[in-house]
C-alpha cells in the first residue's frame, strides 16, 4: 500500500441530525496517517459534532466509521480511547480542582486496585512531557495554570493514554499568538513522531499555516478536500462561506476629539477577592473605537463589569462626560446613555425565556411610552419590536417567541438593537463577534463603526486580534489587571500585541 | 470533683450524640462530592429509625435492625437517585419530598409501635483496662456501643479513599465537572448511584441507631431535625469526612450544654446555640468559599446531561 492512501481514519456518509437541523448531512472524510488535517467552518458547518461522533460523545444516525481500514462502532470516549483516538476540546475538559497528575490518570486503571502509585505516575509524565519538551509540574492544580499551559495538561493527557490521533477543536481560541506558535511547534513535533492530527478551526490563516490537506466543511457537509499547498486564503474563505468575503471593512479617519470616558487608578478584585484590575487609567475620546486585546481572565471582564454599574471598584474614579460616576448603579449609568453589549449574550444579555418584544425593552421598560405606573403599554411595546426587528433584520417567526429559540446571531442582533437604540454616548462591547457566523459578525461591525461615525465613544473588549486591529483606532493590551501599553496608527503590530498579552510593557519604539 | 464529671459526662454524652450526626454527614458528604445534593437525609433516617426498631422488636436481634435500617436508607435514597441523575429532575425538589415521604410513611407505619418496649438493644461497652485511664478512659471506653467505635474508624477510612485513591479522584471529577469525567470513559451515573446510595446506608444506620441505641423506643418524628443540622455540617465539613468529625462533635457537646447550663441561662436562648452556631459558621464558611477554591464541588445539584457544555 502506498503511503497516500494509508489512513488513519474513514468517515462514510455520517449523518446526524438534532431536532430542527441536520449537522452532518452524509460526511465522507478520509485522513492520511500522519497529517495534520484542517477542518475548516463556519461555525454550525457540522465540524465540531462530526468529530463528536469520532470520539464517541454522540452516536451517528447513519454512516460508519473506519479506524486503520477496520469498521469499528464507537459508542463511549472509552472505545475511541481503545482505538487510540484522543480530543481536546475547545473547553478543556480538565477539573479544576484536581492537580495535573490527577487529570491525567482520570478515568485510567494506574496501580493496584483503588490505589494509584503516584511515583510511577510522575516518572511517566515527567518521560512524556520531556520527550515533547513540555514543561509541567504535575502537582500544580488546574485552576493555577494558564490557558496555554492547560491545554499543554490536555495534549499530556492524550499522549499518556498513547493516543495516536488526536482531535484538536479551535485549540487557538485561549492562546496569545506566542503560545500559537508553540503550540504549532508542538503539533510538528507530534506529527514527526507518528501521530496523525485532526485540527478544527474557522481561522484561514491557522489552516494556511499548520495544515498539510484542508476539509472545507458549510450547513453539515464536505464542500472540498484540497491539499494546502494548492489553496490560499481567498479560495478557502469563498468555499467556506459559499459567496466572495470583503476582508477589509471600510471605514473613515476619527473625526471628533472630545472626552467621554476617564479612568484613573482603578483598582477592581475577582469574585474569589484577588485584585483583577489593578491601577488602570485610560481615557476614550468620542468617535473613536478603543480595542482591548489581552488573553481572557486579565482582568477584562471587571473593567467592564464595573464600567457599567454591575461590580463594585475598591479604588479609583470613573468620569463620563466630566460626571463622576464611580459610585452610580447600573441603571443610573444606563441613563446616562451607555451600551453594554456583554460577553455572555445568553446568561447576561437576554432573558432566554421572555419573548423578543419584552427582551427588546429590558432597559427602557420602565419609561414613557412603554409603561405608565405599574402597567405596561403593550402596543407601544408591539410597535417597537416590529420596527426595531426590521431595523436590525432579526430573524424572527413572531415578535412574541421566546428568545431562547433563536439562533446566536439574531440574539446578538436583539441586544444591539435594545442597547443602541438611545443613541448611546458609549458602547461597551465584549467578544460582540463571538461564535457569530460571518454574515452576522459583518453586521455587528458595521453596526458598530456606524456608532463611531455619529460620534459614540466604543470600547471593544475582545480576545479575536483580527477584529480588533481592523476595527479598533487605538489598542490597549492588558496583562494581569494592568495595561502594557496603548498602541496606535502604524505602532499597531500584531507580534508587538503578542508580546504584550504576555506581559511585555510596551514603551515608545522599542520593546 | 463535680466538675470532672461533669467535663467527662458532657464529652461521653457528645460522642454518643455525635455519632449519628456524624454517620449521616460522612453520607451527605460522598453524595454531595458526587455533585448530588440530597435534601432526604431526614427522611432517611427516620426511615432508618423506624425499620430498625420494628426489626428488632420482632427478631430480638438489634444488630439485625441496625442491618435492615442501613439497607431501607439505601433503598429509600435510590428514589432520589432515580428522579436526581435518571429523570434529570430539580434535585432539592425531589430531596425535599424524601423527606416529606420518608416522615409521613414512617408516621403512618408507626401508629401501633409507639411506646412499646424493646426486648434488647445494643449494648454499652466496658473496655477494660483502657476505661482506667484516667478521663480519657470513661469518655471513650465506657458506656459507648460499637457504632460508635465503628463510625469513628469511619472517618480515617473515607477520607482516605477520597482524596488518596483513584475511587476518590474520580467521585470528586464526577462532581467537579461531570463533561471531563464522562470524555475519560467515565459512567457519570453510575458513580453518582453509588455515592447516593453510600450516603441513603450510612443515614439509615445513623437513623437505626437511634432507636435502638441511643434512645430505644420509636415516637414518630423521633429525628426531631437531625437531617438538617447534617445537610448545615456537610457544608461546615468543607466536604471533608475529618472536618465533618470535628463538626458533628462540636454541634453534640453545644447541643448538651444547652441542657446543662438551664439553670443559669434561659432555656429558650439555650435551645437556639447550636442552630444560631450553625447559621454563624456557615456565614464564615460561605465567606471563605469565595477567596479559596475549597468551596462546594462545582457541578453539585446540576444534573448531568452529555453533549451540553
Amino acid at each position: 500500500m502506498n503511503k497516500a492512501e494509508d489512513y488513519a481514519i474513514e468517515l462514510r456518509r455520517i449523518v446526524k441530525r438534532f431536532p430542527g437541523v441536520i449537522a452532518n448531512n452524509g460526511i465522507d472524510l478520509k485522513i492520511r496517517r500522519g497529517e495534520i488535517h484542517c477542518l475548516l467552518g463556519e461555525n454550525g458547518a457540522g465540524k465540531t459534532t462530526l468529530m463528536r461522533i469520532l470520539y464517541g460523545l454522540y452516536q451517528p444516525d447513519q454512516g460508519e466509521i473506519l479506524v486503520n481500514n477496520q469498521k469499528i462502532n464507537i459508542s463511549s470516549p472509552r472505545i475511541a480511547l481503545q482505538h487510540h483516538i484522543g480530543m481536546v476540546h475547545q473547553h478543556f475538559k480538565l477539573v479544576p480542582t484536581l492537580s495535573v497528575e490527577e487529570n491525567i490518570i482520570l478515568g485510567l486503571d494506574e496501580g493496584t486496585g483503588p490505589f494509584t502509585n503516584f511515583r510511577k505516575v510522575r516518572k511517566r509524565i515527567s518521560l512524556i512531557a520531556n520527550q515533547y519538551g513540555l514543561s509541567l509540574d504535575p502537582r500544580t492544580k488546574i485552576w493555577q495554570l494558564a490557558g496555554g499551559k492547560q491545554q499543554q495538561v490536555e495534549i499530556l493527557k492524550a499522549l499518556y493514554r498513547e493516543v495516536e490521533i488526536l482531535i484538536m477543536d479551535e485549540p487557538t481560541s485561549v492562546l496569545t499568538p506566542q503560545e500559537v506558535e508553540k503550540l504549532f511547534t508542538t503539533l510538528r513535533f507530534l506529527v514527526k513522531n507518528g501521530l496523525t492530527i485532526i485540527f478544527i478551526t474557522h481561522k484561514l490563516d491557522e489552516v494556511m499555516k499548520v495544515s498539510d490537506r484542508v476539509t472545507v466543511l458549510r450547513k453539515g457537509k464536505v464542500i472540498a478536500t484540497i491539499p494546502t499547498q494548492e489553496t490560499d486564503k481567498e479560495t478557502l474563505a469563498r468555499l467556506m462561506v459559499g459567496r466572495e468575503v470583503i476582508f477589509c471593512l471600510k471605514k473613515n479617519p476619527v473625526k471628533k476629539k472630545e472626552k467621554i470616558l476617564e479612568v484613573k487608578d482603578l483598582h477592581v478584585l475577582n469574585d474569589r477577592g484577588l485584585p483583577a484590575v489593578c491601577g488602570l487609567s485610560f481615557e476614550l475620546y468620542g468617535g473613536e473605537i478603543l480595542g482591548i486585546a489581552g488573553v481572557s481572565g486579565n482582568g477584562q471582564n471587571e473593567l467592564a463589569e464595573v464600567l457599567t454599574g454591575l461590580r463594585k471598584l475598591i479604588k479609583g474614579e470613573i468620569y463620563l462626560d466630566g460626571q463622576d460616576i464611580t459610585h452610580c448603579s447600573t441603571r443610573e449609568i444606563n441613563k446616562l446613555k451607555v451600551a453594554h453589549i456583554p460577553a455572555e449574550r445568553i446568561r447576561v444579555g437576554i432573558v432566554p425565556t421572555l419573548s423578543v418584544s419584552e427582551n427588546l425593552i429590558l432597559n427602557k421598560y420602565f419609561y414613557s411610552p412603554f409603561s405608565r405606573g405599574e402597567f405596561l403599554n403593550y402596543k407601544a411595546i408591539k410597535e417597537n419590536a416590529q420596527a426595531m426587528i426590521s431595523e436590525y433584520q432579526i430573524l424572527t417567526p413572531h415578535y412574541q417567541i421566546p428568545v431562547r429559540i433563536l439562533s446566536g446571531g439574531n440574539i446578538q442582533k436583539i441586544i444591539l438593537a435594545r442597547e443602541l437604540s438611545c443613541d448611546p454616548r458609549m458602547i461597551i462591547a465584549m467578544h460582540p463577534t463571538y461564535g457569530l457566523d460571518i454574515g452576522a459578525t459583518e453586521q455587528v461591525r458595521q453596526t458598530l463603526l456606524s456608532q463611531r461615525e455619529k460620534g459614540a465613544g466604543i470600547l471593544l473588549i475582545s480576545e479575536d486580534l483580527e477584529e480588533i486591529i481592523s476595527l479598533a483606532d487605538r489598542i490597549m493590551v492588558m496583562f494581569g489587571g494592568k495595561t502594557m501599553g496603548i498602541l496606535e496608527g502604524e505602532n499597531i503590530d500584531l507580534e508587538r500585541i503578542g508580546l504584550m498579552m504576555a506581559g511585555t510593557k510596551y514603551r515608545g519604539e522599542k520593546m | 470533683m463535680g466538675w470532672e464529671n461533669w467535663i467527662i459526662s458532657t464529652f461521653s454524652r457528645s460522642l454518643a450524640y455525635g455519632t449519628p450526626l456524624l454517620l449521616g454527614t460522612l453520607g451527605e458528604i460522598y453524595s454531595e462530592r458526587s455533585g448530588v445534593l440530597n435534601l432526604g437525609v431526614e427522611g432517611m433516617m427516620i426511615m432508618g429509625a423506624y425499620s430498625a426498631f420494628t426489626t428488632t422488636y420482632m427478631t430480638k436481634n438489634p444488630w439485625f435492625g441496625i442491618l435492615v435500617a442501613g439497607i431501607i436508607g439505601g433503598i429509600f435514597s435510590l428514589i432520589h437517585a432515580f428522579t436526581s441523575i435518571t429523570l434529570k429532575a430539580n434535585q432539592t425538589v425531589s430531596g425535599l419530598s424524601l423527606t416529606m415521604l420518608g416522615l409521613g410513611l414512617s408516621g403512618v407505619l408507626g401508629k401501633g409501635w409507639e411506646g412499646k418496649p424493646l426486648p434488647s438493644t445494643i449494648p454499652k461497652m466496658i473496655i477494660t483496662p483502657l476505661n482506667s485511664l484516667p478521663v480519657l478512659g470513661p469518655i471513650f471506653f465506657q458506656g459507648q456501643n460499637l457504632i460508635v467505635y465503628f463510625t469513628l474508624i469511619l472517618v480515617p477510612i473515607l477520607w482516605y479513599i477520597l482524596f488518596r485513591t483513584r475511587i476518590g479522584i474520580t467521585i470528586r471529577a464526577v462532581g467537579e465537572s461531570p463533561a471531563t469525567a464522562d470524555s475519560q470513559g467515565i459512567n457519570v451515573a453510575r458513580v453518582r448511584y453509588v455515592c447516593v446510595f453510600i450516603g441513603g446506608i450510612l443515614a439509615g444506620t445513623a437513623g437505626g441507631y437511634l432507636s435502638v441505641a441511643y434512645r430505644p423506643a420509636w415516637t414518630e418524628g423521633m429525628t426531631a431535625g437531625m437531617g438538617w443540622i447534617v445537610i448545615a455540617l456537610t457544608i461546615f465539613s468543607f466536604w471533608n469526612p475529618i472536618n465533618g468529625m470535628l463538626g458533628a462533635f462540636l454541634f453534640a457537646a453545644l447541643y448538651h450544654l444547652s441542657f446543662r447550663l438551664q439553670s443559669y441561662i434561659s432555656p429558650e436562648l439555650l435551645k437556639a446555640m447550636p442552630y444560631a452556631m450553625a447559621i454563624i459558621v456557615l456565614i464564615f464558611v460561605s465567606r471563605g468559599n469565595l477567596q479559596k477554591r475549597v468551596g462546594a464541588p462545582a457541578a453539585l445539584s446540576l444534573p448531568y446531561m452529555r453533549g451540553e457544555d
